[in-house]
């Protein structure tokens, strides 16, 4: 196994949709050298993946000047991954998506993403930016959670 | 760096005769995806059940999920039956978790999604 603590791996993102897959591959292949197993290296798959479209999509609005950061950062016990934009970062948290709802035509089909980071990721939080500082979201992937 | 998305229209017989239409899809499935997942369901015959293939997609995003959510309202004004078959374990899960499987059925295979009909 490859030593892996205490490393970071940094990515930069042109601001374009697919290329949140070049995070995923990256993400898979840390993940992996810690130890995760196939199906929580999926979950971290997609939920970055999500995270990379709203960073793309929302927070540098498709501009093909900006560049989408992503941190990978190995630990002992954890994975953690920034995905950092140059927007100012969420108002507010969408509610659960509800599927009767979007069926009827109530809610709209999209706006899942947040709740798909949320659900299958450790941990995961919106950091708002600053003045002159972008935005980013943290997420955390544990390898305790295999052995409970 | 997306994969274009195909799709394939096919017919099989389900046990009781009926013919059943399989939509199979390929490559992505994502924002970009619309006009092929849309389009193509829009011409299949609404009066016969269809089975989703999606064991030869290699990726797919909440937008795509949301595309596959169209795909089953439409299914629903027409009273269609619409199933699922050849979703990866994780992608099981997530269909799950967001609430498909209340409309449409995932199944491990082909040969299950049939035999369900």
């Amino acid at each position: 196994m490859v030593e892996t603590r205490g490393t970071a791996v940094e990515v930069k993102l042109p601001s374009r949709l697919g290329f949140e897959k070049v995070a995923m591959g990256t993400a898979a292949s840390v993940a992996k050298l810690m130890g995760f197993p196939d199906d929580r290296i999926e979950d971290l798959k997609t939920a970055l993946a999500e995270a990379c479209i709203n960073a793309i999509e929302h927070g540098n609005r498709l501009d093909g000047s900006l560049c989408v950061g992503v941190i990978l950062s190995a630990s002992d016990e954890a994975l953690e991954v920034k995905v950092m934009d140059t927007g100012s970062g969420i108002t507010k948290t969408p509610s659960k998506p509800d599927i009767d709802r979007k069926m009827h035509g109530e809610e709209d089909p999209r706006g899942m993403g947040m709740f798909l980071i949320q659900s299958l990721v450790d941990e995961a939080e919106w950091v708002k930016g600053s003045p002159g500082k972008g935005s980013y979201v943290r997420l955390v992937i544990r390898l305790a959670k295999e052995s409970e | 760096m997306q994969t274009e998305t195909k799709a394939k229209v096919d017919e099989v017989l389900a046990a009781n005769g009926r013919p059943v239409t399989v939509l199979r899809f390929t490559g992505d499935i994502s924002s970009t995806s619309r006009d092929t997942v849309l389009g193509t369901y829009e011409g299949v015959v609404k009066s016969r059940p269809v089975l989703i293939d999606f064991s030869k997609v290699e990726y797919i995003n909440s937008s795509g999920i949301a595309l596959v959510i169209q795909m089953l309202m439409e299914a629903s004004k027409a009273d269609q039956t619409i199933a699922a078959f050849g979703l990866t374990p994780h992608f099981q899960k997530v269909f799950t978790m967001v609430g498909i499987t209340k409309y449409a059925a995932l199944h491990r295979d082909e040969a299950t999604a049939i035999a369900s009909l």
